[in-house]
């Protein structure tokens, strides 16, 4: 009945998890093609989180059924950094990779990220900014198949946040992974991705498919459309918004 | 209109900065003490001591003055009496303290990471932990004499119980996020300890080190006392005979000064080691 899946898809079978008997993701049903952005928006406590770690290979439990799957190399963008704080930056890059056969990827990366002076440091040198970006090298220097993103730039300020939209773009349009950004920010899914979907109640309320062209505009008026109605699906007032 | 006047008009607060600039911030913690200010304790009471002797409030036969201790112990050195006996309390010292480290860890490693491990070593640690060293002392003569073994074994399962606790518990407390962070990154079991875990357990085993360095010292006054012709704890014993207040004094001196001189070693270490700490300012 299964056949292989593309490198790079992503699948939710009947997923469903409860935190103490309490239902907090009921029959999920997705398939996301190689090469797709896809943003998950939701409230807080709509279980976006937890489809991330599912298919990141991070929830064990056994208060799930169904299956989440995806397919190829998968590598996680969490909201901290989590670089290693005993490491120095580059070190952290190449963890788990040869260190010395990754190295000059490594480097080639850092110059990507704009940290080609941190190499040496130490994390706890870095700014909040720095730490993500070079979590973010981290990541993408392994070439995934599949990139998950938990928030990425939620504990951000939105300087910072805006110049890592950018950052970010680049870098997956070079690599093409495929990707799942969980975000509660419904500007920042507008601007990144092809598809957004909107969790609510344990299931994917909405769907949208977001033909914007690059580099998106907010003034754009299907932009703005789009836009109250992602807010409106999340339950706030777009007149006050 | 009107919310352009509004916006114009001088925010009543920004009306007066000098009062807010002359406003200093109540410190609720005192300011950072320099380290040579730690001596004014010490150095006061070496002071009313001193003071005390020559006023005559302390016979030396109570309590020598410390200026006639300083003498007695230049004196011990010049005529080559301290040197055998602080080489061999060294030597019994650091022997133990070698040896219990080396162990301490090893079964930290072994509890902290494998399930088998714990469930076999932690229960008599923390057994070992309850019980005074000094408790154990007339089982250690029985089966190993009143010899150098004894002393050592006596030292050696003092000094394991900190490390061991300590890096155990810094094993145990491993961050989660940490682990996660290796999991997706595909790490080996084997790379996971290395890059990981130990990394992750250093500043507990620090910690654990430096109880230890003291510690192994302590145990050994105690051990001294019983059936020795060498070391400190038998100068000091031998001069109680004597009623030699000053060797006394400056046997006490000798501990004082090895307990702070091996804290400093390893706080170097430390500092070194765990650099990654302190990498922002000061």
């Amino acid at each position: 009945m299964t056949q292989a899946s593309p490198l790079g898809s992503v699948q939710l079978r009947g997923f469903s998890r409860g935190f103490n008997g309490k239902k907090v993701l009921d029959d999920l049903r997705l398939d996301v093609p190689t090469g797709q952005f896809v943003a998950l928006l939701g409230e807080s406590g709509s279980g976006k989180t937890t489809v991330l770690r599912a298919l990141a290979g991070l929830d064990g439990d056994a208060q799930s059924s169904g299956t989440a799957t995806a397919q190829g190399n998968v590598s996680v963008l969490f909201q901290d950094s989590r670089l290693l704080p005993w490491l120095t930056v580059i070190d952290n890059l190449t963890l788990g990779l040869d260190a010395a056969a990754a190295r000059p990827a490594a480097e080639q990366m850092l110059r990507d990220v704009g940290l080609d002076d941190k190499a040496h440091v130490w994390p706890n040198t870095l700014s909040g900014g720095q730490l993500q970006r070079a979590a973010l090298a981290r990541s993408l220097l392994r070439e995934p198949h599949v990139l998950l993103a938990d928030e990425p730039f939620g504990a951000l300020d939105a300087l910072t946040r805006m110049r890592m939209h950018g950052l970010l773009f680049r870098l997956v349009e070079r690599i093409k992974p495929t990707v799942i950004l969980v975000t509660h920010d419904v500007d920042e899914s507008l601007l990144l991705a092809d598809r957004i979907l909107v969790l609510k109640n344990g299931t994917i309320a909405q769907d949208y498919a977001v033909d914007l062209p690059h580099p998106r505009r907010p003034d754009h008026p299907r932009f703005m459309d789009l836009r109250s109605s992602l807010l409106s699906s999340l339950g706030v007032e777009t007149e006050l918004a | 209109m009107t919310q352009q006047n509004t916006l114009a008009a001088p925010a009543p607060w920004s009306a007066t900065p000098t009062h807010a600039e002359a406003r200093k911030p109540r410190a609720l913690v005192p300011p950072r003490l320099s380290q040579s200010r730690l001596l004014i304790g010490p150095a006061l009471l070496v002071l009313i001591w001193e003071a005390a002797s020559r006023l005559g409030f302390l016979s030396p036969s109570t309590l020598t003055a410390p200026s006639q201790a300083l003498v007695t112990g230049y004196e011990m050195v010049v005529d080559g009496s301290l040197l055998p006996h602080l080489l061999a309390s060294a030597g019994r010292a650091y022997t133990g303290l070698l040896l219990g480290v080396v162990a301490g860890v090893l079964l930290a490693l072994l509890s902290g990471l494998t399930r088998t491990g714990e469930a076999l070593l932690d229960g008599l640690v923390q057994i070992k932990r309850a019980v005074p060293t000094l408790a154990l002392i007339p089982l250690a003569i029985i089966w190993l004499g009143i010899g150098e073994a004894m002393k050592i074994l006596l030292i050696f399962t003092a000094v394991l119980v900190p490390i061991y606790i300590n890096t155990h518990a810094a094993l145990r407390g491993i961050d989660v996020r940490h682990v996660e962070l290796a999991q997706t990154l595909g790490l080996s079991r084997s790379e996971f300890v290395r890059k990981v875990a130990l990394p992750g357990a250093l500043p507990g085993f620090f910690v654990g080190l430096r109880i230890s360095v003291s510690l192994c010292w302590t145990a050994l006054v105690v051990l001294e006392l019983i059936n020795t012709q060498t070391g400190i704890g038998y100068l000091m014993n031998r001069a109680r005979d004597w009623g030699q207040t000053d060797i006394i004094v400056v046997g006490i001196l000798i501990y004082a000064l090895l307990g702070l001189l091996s804290d400093a070693v390893v706080r170097r270490i430390e500092a070194r080691v765990l650099a990654y700490r302190k990498a922002l300012g000061s």
